[in-house]
């Protein structure tokens, strides 16, 4: 764009433009979003979720709290959060929410023919034999203790 | 071919998941307010505690009979639902959540598939996965695998828990066991009148020619007829929109003073505003009524109902609120002895339908304030977004003394396991 003087009073000049000569500029026709044009949006991943990594099986995924100190030995704590997992086969060597003679407990399993063990993880307490003559239920495997340090 | 899946004994099923003490024990599940026994478990019923009992008629004989009794909670029953419903979603293509401890599955091009052990496949799982004891019924017509369901929980010794119809001779041998009464479809007035005309069970009703059924229970009762017989009437009911929605509540104590009215009057009206926008609608009627305590006789009896036409169709709960109130303002009467109030709303149309009245409209900016509101209650949970005339100190308890933990909605009432 040209300019042209048309008026000079010692302080200010004064200019007309010559709009005669046309100049393209490209024109943003769509919103324009703030931000940067990101490199890693062609590889953004969602955050972790801890329901997805913890909770294999929502519908059969229960919420317990451990009280107690008997299974210190497998890492649980008076306190901890636990997972549990009803649609899980019950194993040998995993460790249980069981009901036993009116009370939950939570032990390690080992089943054997005619009766299920159900072990702490502590030297000072006995594991306990569940027989046909118990009222004995296996509620669920647990699959993670949640931890509040 | 068609699956039913019902809950045995839902909410008392519910109770023992986490009390595995009470297998086996009468059990009796109390209405809102722990009025009157909406569920028993099979125990109870043995014991002959009715259905609808009284609670405080009761109260001796519960303790007598050693009935275990518990206020309805909600939060667990539907929350253990939506579990069973999860699982059974996994068995077909297509699942009809008929109500909250019953479904309907539709299998359509499976048959490859083995019902009978499928049946029984199904059952194992929602139990193992839940702890909830199932039926399961599984039949050519929906109406049929609800034959095969009772048929599944009535000789359960013999069934063990799942019973498939699939020849013409169990079809005929389930129906002439089938007392009329117990068809699902057919309502108690009807079964009297087929009782009277000397129809007693399933068999014998569709035995009767189209023509008198169409005449005499109209062609619902003929769509019935004909998905008994087994010919493919009845499909899966898709989601449906609410047609009408109401919120009413019977009071803990009664309650004279208009601003206690005005305030459970307002907090109804907000409840069914969110309801219609859970389901995209708006209401363009709505209902209020007021009831003084019926079962007090003693005292002076009102009941009072009026109809306000809203200008234009909404689903704010501002503007719902404000017209509830209005109607309100038209039906209470003072000196009275209020015990149940309720707001219902009808003339349900979708959002995006909304017809425009020439002099006045929904306020614009109720929209984006509902969604927030919406928005933050669903997150922090359970109303804490309020109206200002809403009861903010939280005075109106419902009585619920005997209610369970909420094992899987509340962190702090989740089971405590010894270790």
């Amino acid at each position: 764009m040209k300019l042209k003087k048309i008026k000079s009073s010692g302080e200010l000049e004064i200019f007309v433009a010559s709009t005669g000569v046309k100049q393209k500029i490209p024109f943003v026709d769509a919103g324009v979003k703030a931000g940067f044009p990101s490199p890693a949006e062609d590889f953004t991943e969602t955050a972790i979720d801890l329901n997805v990594e913890l909770i294999k099986n929502p519908s059969s995924t229960f919420f317990a709290r451990a009280t107690g100190d008997s299974m210190q030995d497998f890492g649980v704590a008076d306190g901890d959060l636990l997972v549990v997992d009803k649609s899980l086969e019950p194993r040998t060597g995993k460790i249980a929410v069981c009901y036993i003679d009116g009370e939950f407990t939570l032990k390690q399993i080992r089943i054997e023919n005619e009766c299920c063990w159900l072990v702490p993880g502590n030297a000072n307490y006995q594991p306990i034999k569940a027989t046909k003559d118990n009222e004995f239920l296996i509620w669920g495997i647990v699959t993670h203790s949640i931890k509040t340090l | 071919m068609f699956a039913l899946i019902d809950c045995n004994n839902f909410y008392a099923s519910c109770e023992r998941v986490f009390r595995p003490d009470l297998v086996g024990k009468p059990i009796a599940v109390l209405s809102n307010n722990d009025g009157c026994v909406i569920a028993r478990s099979n125990e109870a019923k043995a014991v002959g505690i009715p259905m609808g009992a009284p609670a405080y008629k009761y109260e001796k004989e519960f303790k007598e009979k050693g009935v275990h009794v518990f206020s309805s909670n909600y939060a667990l029953y539907g929350d253990m639902s939506k579990r069973v419903m999860q699982v059974l979603a996994t068995f077909a293509p297509e699942i009809e959540v008929y109500s909250i401890d019953e479904a309907f599955l539709k299998f359509e091009g499976c048959d490859y598939i083995t019902w009978a052990s499928y049946a029984e496949e199904i059952r194992k799982k929602v139990t193992q996965f839940t702890g909830i004891p199932v039926s399961v019924g599984f039949a050519p017509t929906k109406a049929l695998a609800k034959v095969a369901n009772r048929v599944a929980k009535k000789f359960v010794e013999k069934t063990g828990g799942s019973y498939v119809i699939d020849s013409d001779e169990k079809r005929i041998k389930a129906l002439k066991w089938l007392k009329v009464n117990d068809v699902w479809g057919i309502g108690s007035r009807q079964a009297l009148r087929l009782n009277s005309h000397g129809v007693q069970t399933a068999y014998e009703f569709v035995q009767q020619s189209d023509e008198w059924v169409r005449k005499n229970m109209s062609v619902v009762g003929l769509r019935l007829k004909h998905d008994l017989q087994g010919i493919l009437t009845l499909d899966l009911e898709k989601h449906k929109v609410k047609q009408n929605i109401a919120t009413t509540r019977s009071f803990e104590k009664n309650y004279t003073a208009y601003h206690d009215l005005s305030e459970r009057i307002s907090t109804f009206a907000s409840s069914c505003a969110e309801k219609l926008r859970a389901q995209q609608s708006n209401c363009s009627v709505l209902l209020v009524f007021v009831n003084t305590n019926k079962h007090r006789q003693d005292l002076k009896q009102y009941k009072q109902q009026v109809v306000v036409k809203l200008p234009f169709p909404s689903n704010s709960s501002i503007e719902l609120s404000k017209y509830a109130e209005y109607g309100l303002s038209l039906i209470f009467k003072g000196g009275l002895q209020y015990k149940k109030a309720g707001v219902v709303v009808m003339d349900i149309t979708p959002e995006s339908e909304a017809q425009l009245n020439l002099f006045e409209k929904s306020n614009e900016r109720h929209k984006a304030l509902m969604k927030a509101m919406d928005s933050l209650n669903k997150q922090m949970g359970s109303q804490k977004v309020k109206l200002a005339n809403q009861d903010l100190n939280r005075t109106w308890k419902m009585k619920q003394e005997r209610l369970s933990p909420r094992y899987t909605t509340k962190i702090t009432d989740v089971l405590k396991v010894k270790a």
